[in-house]
């Protein structure tokens, strides 16, 4: 059985492989070889689904060694893949909500002359993301790591021609590469101090615990800080979170693939891997929980003021992995509870983001919230689906969001001491700004009046974030429509897990006895009872929603935005992150490079360029010599043969 | 006896040069044909060399050993170990592709300039230089791999000086006087190296008696030859200095971007991966083996330059407003990379070093071939002149990326494996060292990726509009690259296997083993 | 007469010779007094010859002879066309080989 892993991955690497290489022969059917592959990859890993859930409950791991990598001394890297629970439940997400987003995807890129290359780079990132979580091994993941941030590079700058989807792309890669780095300095530590980076032996298993029991608290914390700058730059947490924003210049389905149910929780599964290693290391555990509590604040905040649909969706998804990065934090406290949202989120925010872009879609590709409104009329089926992922994301009692986030904020006050209230304050204070800005695209979206009839021609400084449809520019008017049923059914199968989810995971703890093994658990003690956090967290929902409706639904929304507070400008430009990056990274860095450019030139090179320029001098010089007057020139020959004659006499003399 | 395969593998080019310069003028396409078929002759007894070198047998194999010049106990030496065999090939593998992407690049102009150019003498120059380089590689004789180390600069210094990139944005007067002066720079760089390394050479005939590699190595080993400390430390110097210049390690690099910016593109991957890779290689041969202690006392000097170099390297090229400038800062700060490796005197440091060699041979020609290719089209070297090259020629933008992200060492691609065994290496016996090389990779991403947006990416400019994609002969230079980047890179254990048994002997040379791990060493 | 007296002159004459081709700015005058000094070391050779009782030096003297006859051709021709194109016979005047 374990033979079928290879395939799961290698099929969507053959459609990649087909689809970049194949060239224009495959424009026309390519995207179903895409879609196609994908759906085979999900088939497969159902196979492997229900093979495991065959076996007892300690047995359900496969691995399976294909060959030696890097093989150099002590240093023995595999190729070996590891399916077990944890990994099982990432292939399932990014298969299933992969596959239905490749399908959407048919629907929403068809006008794209594109489309090939777009499946393509789908399948490359689907490939990259299922090695990331099947490796068996730190660099075998880190492959898988870079693979997708490869991949994400590719989609974000998809529609290259605009300079803004390339910058983006850039900078999603380059703060990517920071954490990277973080990642790549974490293996070389773990081969310093276990001389070995493979899950097996560092980590342990249940039986036997693995080489880190032996390691010293300092250099566990080191790794492990390591590591968690890794999931920083993947998952979008402060302080690398600045590229998701802008990472929505890409397609939709890939903001709601990559940006919003996979790619960017790799973070929460890195750390949830590497549990043993956490465990040992409770300071880097609380930096993993600030870093957690501080990201979904700061999403959150984000979140209320972006007036662009995407990107209010972005800060809610920093957010939410906020939760998730917090909940793993907390150790096998939370592990299980981060991995559920993990999924639950997979299928809301999906669900989210592709009713996003079926709004864009039929709003001539708009995406500035306050151009929309009343949009419920025109797109019935996308305003349900949509409305069951926002009461999904909000945790409305009985769907998905509310069993898995509640779960975490029990676990954060769980911890116990000072740092349990802390944390489980945040938590319920961005579980009232989630109901907030939630509610405030929901009533901007789809209530209200239709804000988009006497929409003014966006001003071409400020070009809208998808091409305008080849439309050539020109702004007509918005026709409102449903999107087609390509379109519309990944909408509904998502929109049905966001409401079962949750409840399907948690009645019986289905979803804790399944992963219980791998990531181990622990009820810690809560100083408050179950029931006492769950109506804590409902009464927080109501006033967020209740603020919003104040705000956004009593009153209509201006179709510019008002100044607003301090807080809110600040909040538009991400908290004025960016602003600070600007000014000490990219300026700094250009005056560094700049003056090293200008000292190369003139100190290193001009230290040879002057040696060089000193034997000329001196040549100059000499020359002066050769007058041209021939009486000096027989001068010196008179000089010089009395010199040697004087010189012969006087050797002779001695 | 045997068959010289050695020699023969450098003596074909050598022959191959003398024919392709003598076909007659008019008869351009012939002497093209020529070149390429010796150079895929060379590669096929290469490869030979390649096949019938035992990994695990002895350190040196195919030896061939005349004696030359018997008053000086010169000898005509040669053999080759793992690392020298994997370096041949890359040499002879590389040769082909540089013969072909620079077809057109030597052909008499139409109109315009009176200049000629002698395109038999093109590729007779690049042959020549390959006998050179794979003799260097081959020789077990310090003297004989002083004269070819030597030899070498003739060639290249006329391929440099004598040929250029078409078209020039400041015309031809200003390009040729600025290629003559890259060309005298890269000369006397070298010669400067060359000369000190020559004392040194004596020097060690004096002290040793002998040039002979591994006499001197035996006898270093079984204590018969004693050399003073102080001795020992200035002859390291001598031949470090000359292996410096030509790696090139900083502050002694500045002749690289001038030679790889006016060069063609062609012969500005025959200067950083064939030529420069004499450079390293020789640091691992000759200064490891002759001069083991001196090595392990220059160790510290050397990392912190060679640290140095990958950041200001990466740094400098992302100030680079030249496209083959830029390639030519990241190569010194691969090359730092590489020097790094071979220094940190641990098993993966110096496979990893060997295996960048090889790599960075690869994935430097794809990026630079490629960037020749859409200079030629547009006539420019500037970043700033291309935007938009994407949407009209997909193809050479497409492999320009490839190109960009083996040089970025994306893992997945071969130069990952050789980057991270180097940082590895590096990081167990110096952490601190290791952490400042790895915010290199940071930093070639963003040269890398600034390059590709300026120039592929954004609204198509109005010059770039025409511009066609690869042709049939462009895509035959690329493709092959581009596969081996991604073989070595899932795959590079036939390369590993070859180099690793070379790699232990050069440690033991050096006594050092590698580190234990600390969980180990605590038990 | 004591043969020591001829070395003498012939030191005589060279030294004028010698003063003659530094000071003097005419090129036939200059000429001639490298004439003076070949001739100075063709007595001296002679003189020589006498002392030590051989021939080598008369020899070279006529080997002298012989250049210094060829040397006044080719010089001749230098200075007299150097005359018809720059009207000047000056040493100082043929200044042009100079960098």
């Amino acid at each position: 059985m374990e033979n079928l892993i290879a395939p799961l991955i290698a099929a969507p690497l053959l459609g990649a492989a087909v689809l970049l290489v194949g060239g224009r022969r495959l424009d026309r059917a390519g995207h179903w070889i895409g879609v196609v592959l994908s759906f085979v990859s999900f088939a497969l890993g159902l196979v492997l689904f229900a093979d495991l859930l065959g076996k007892g409950a300690g047995h359900r791991t496969l691995t399976q060694h294909l060959f030696s990598w890097i093989p150099v001394a002590g240093f023995q890297a595999d190729v070996t893949f590891r399916l077990d629970q944890l990994s099982m439940t990432f292939v399932l997400l990014i298969t299933g909500v992969g596959s239905l987003i490749h399908l959407y995807s048919v629907g929403y890129m068809a006008h794209d002359e594109r489309r090939r290359r777009f499946f393509g780079y789908l399948n490359l990132f689907l490939a990259a993301m299922l090695l990331l979580v099947l490796a068996d091994n730190y660099l075998l993941l880190y492959v898988g790591w870079e693979g997708v941030g490869l991949a994400s590079y590719l989609l974000i700058g998809f529609w290259q021609h605009k300079p803004s989807a390339a910058t983006a792309a850039k900078k999603a890669f380059l703060v990517n590469r920071v954490g990277d780095m973080g990642l790549s300095i974490a293996i070389m530590l773990m081969f310093t101090t276990f001389g070995s980076f493979a899950f097996g032996p560092v980590l342990g298993t249940h039986e036997e615990p693995g080489l880190v029991g032996d390691a010293s608290e300092g250099r566990l914390t080191a790794i492990a800080l390591m590591l968690l700058l890794a999931a920083c730059g993947k998952s979008a947490q402060v302080p690398l979170q600045s590229w998701l924003g802008d990472a929505m210049e890409g397609p939709t389905p890939v903001s709601a693939l990559i940006h919003a149910a996979t790619m960017v929780t790799a973070g929460v599964y890195l750390i949830v891997r590497s549990g043993a290693i956490f465990n040992a290391a409770p300071d880097a555990q609380l930096a993993v929980t600030v870093v957690g509590a501080v990201t979904l604040l700061f999403g959150a905040i984000v979140g209320c003021a972006k007036d662009d649909i995407k990107k209010a969706l972005a800060g809610s998804t920093m957010s939410q992995i906020g939760y998730m990065v917090l909940a793993a934090g907390l150790g096998p406290i939370g592990y299980v509870f981060a991995i559920m949202h993990l999924v639950t989120h997979g299928f809301f925010k999906a669900g989210l983001f592709l009713g996003a872009g079926s709004v864009m879609h039929g709003m001539n590709d708009e995406v500035d919230m306050r151009r929309y409104g009343g949009l419920r009329k025109y797109m019935p089926v996308t305003f349900i689906t949509f409305g069951l992922g926002y009461l999904a994301i909000i945790g409305f009692p009985g769907l998905s969001g509310f069993f898995s986030k509640d779960k975490i904020i029990e676990a954060a006050f769980a911890k116990g001491g000072t740092e349990g209230w802390i944390l489980g304050g945040a938590a319920l204070l961005g579980a009232a700004i989630t109901a907030f800005y939630m509610t405030r695209v929901m009533l901007m979206t789809f209530f209200g009046e239709e804000r988009w009839r006497d929409a003014p021609t966006p001003s071409p400084a400020e070009p809208s974030v998808e091409p305008a449809a080849e439309t050539g520019g020109e702004h007509t008017e918005p026709h409102p429509h449903e999107s087609p049923k390509v379109m519309t059914i990944p909408m509904i199968v998502l929109a049905v897990g966001s409401v079962f989810g949750g409840a399907f995971f948690s009645i019986g703890d289905r979803f804790l006895n399944w992963l219980e093994p791998v990531t181990g658990h622990d009820h810690g003690d809560a100083p408050l009872s179950a029931g006492v956090i769950t109506g804590a967290t409902m009464v927080c929902l109501v006033v967020g929603v209740a603020i919003a409706w104040a705000q956004y639904g009593r009153k209509p929304v201006p179709a510019v935005a008002p100044r607003g507070s301090l807080l809110t400008r600040a909040a538009r430009r991400d908290l004025l992150q960016d602003d600070f990056n600007h000014v000490v990274l990219v300026r700094g860095g250009e005056h560094l490079t700049r003056s090293l450019v200008y000292l190369d030139h003139s100190l290193v090179d001009g230290v040879v360029n002057g040696t060089a320029a000193g034997f000329g001098g001196l040549s100059g010089r000499l020359r002066r010599l050769q007058n041209g007057f021939a009486r000096s020139y027989a001068v010196s020959m008179f000089g010089g043969a009395a010199l040697l004659v004087a010189a012969t006499l006087l050797m002779r003399a001695v | 006896m045997s068959f010289p395969l050695l020699t023969a593998t450098a003596a074909l080019p050598a022959l191959g040069a003398v024919a392709t310069a003598a076909v007659p003028a008019a008869q351009r396409t012939a002497a093209k044909w020529l070149a390429l078929l010796v150079s895929l002759a060379t590669l096929a007894l290469a490869v030979t060399v390649l096949v019938r070198f035992d990994p695990d047998g002895e350190r040196y194999q195919l030896t061939e050993n005349h004696a030359w010049i018997r008053d000086f106990g010169v000898r005509y030496e040669l053999g080759v170990d793992g690392i020298a065999v994997a370096l041949v090939a890359l040499t002879a593998l590389l040769i082909p592709f540089i013969i072909l992407a620079g077809w057109h690049d030597a052909d008499p102009l139409e109109t315009g300039s009176r200049r000629w150019r002698p395109t038999q003498g093109f590729f007779a120059l690049i042959l020549a230089v390959e006998a050179m380089v794979v003799i260097s590689f081959e020789a077990t004789d310090v003297f004989v791999f002083y004269i070819f180390f030597e030899a070498m600069l003739i060639p290249m210094y006329f391929l440099i000086g004598g040929f250029g990139d078409r078209a020039h944005a400041h015309g031809e007067e200003t390009a040729a006087t600025q290629r003559s002066y890259a060309a005298v720079k890269f000369l006397l760089y070298n010669l400067a190296g060359g000369l000190i390394m020559l004392a040194a050479v004596i020097g060690l005939y004096v002290v040793a008696g002998s040039f002979s590699l591994s006499e001197i190595a035996d006898a270093r080993a079984n204590g018969t030859l004693h050399m003073a400390t102080s001795t020992e430390r200035w002859l390291f110097l001598g031949f470090f200095f000359a292996f410096a210049v030509k790696a090139p390690l900083w502050p002694l690099h500045t002749w690289l971007p001038n030679a790889m910016q006016e060069a063609t593109a062609p012969v500005a991957v025959l200067i950083t991966a064939v030529v420069d890779k004499v450079g390293t290689f020789a640091m691992l041969r000759f200064c490891l083996q002759l001069f083991p202690e001196a090595s392990k006392w220059a160790t510290p000097v050397v990392l912190v330059l060679a640290v140095i170099s990958i950041i200001y390297g990466a740094l400098l090229a992302v100030g680079q407003r030249d496209i083959k400038r830029l390639v030519a800062y990241a190569s010194i700060s691969h090359f730092g990379f590489i020097i790094m490796g071979v220094f940190a005197m641990t098993s993966q440091g110096q496979s990893g070093a060997t295996l960048y060699m090889v790599n960075h041979g690869i994935s430097t020609a794809a990026l630079m071939l490629v960037a020749g290719f859409l200079i030629s089209r547009r006539g420019s070297r500037l970043i700033a002149d291309y935007g938009g090259v994407q949407k009209v020629a997909p193809v050479l933008a497409g492999t320009f990326l490839i190109g960009g992200l083996a040089t970025l060492s994306l893992p997945g691609l071969a130069p990952f494996v050789s980057e991270f065994l180097v940082l590895v290496g590096t990081f167990t016996r110096y952490p601190v060292i290791g952490i400042i090389a790895t915010f290199g990779i940071v930093l070639a991403a963003l040269y890398t990726l600034v390059l590709y947006q300026r120039t592929m990416t954004g609204p198509v400019k109005p010059e770039v509009s025409a511009m066609p994609d690869l042709r049939a002969r462009e895509v035959l230079v690329v493709a092959p690259l581009i596969v081996l980047l991604i073989f070595l890179g899932v795959y590079p254990k036939p390369v590993t296997n070859i180099v690793d048994p070379a790699v232990k002997q050069t440690l033991s040379d050096v006594h050092k083993k590698d580190p234990r791990p600390e969980v180990e060493a605590a038990k | 007469m004591n043969p020591v007296n001829y070395l003498y002159l012939a030191a005589l004459l060279f030294t004028i010779g010698a003063t003659g081709v530094l000071i003097r700015r005419n090129a036939i005058v200059v000429f001639m007094c490298v004439e003076l000094m070949l001739n100075a070391c063709n007595l001296a050779f002679v003189a020589f010859s006498r002392m030590h009782g051989n021939l080598d030096g008369q020899i070279i003297a006529f080997f002298t002879m012989v250049v210094a006859a060829a040397e006044v051709v080719v010089g001749l021709a230098i200075i007299v066309s150097l005359f018809r194109t720059r009207h000047s016979a000056s040493v100082d005047d043929a200044s042009l080989m100079k960098l």
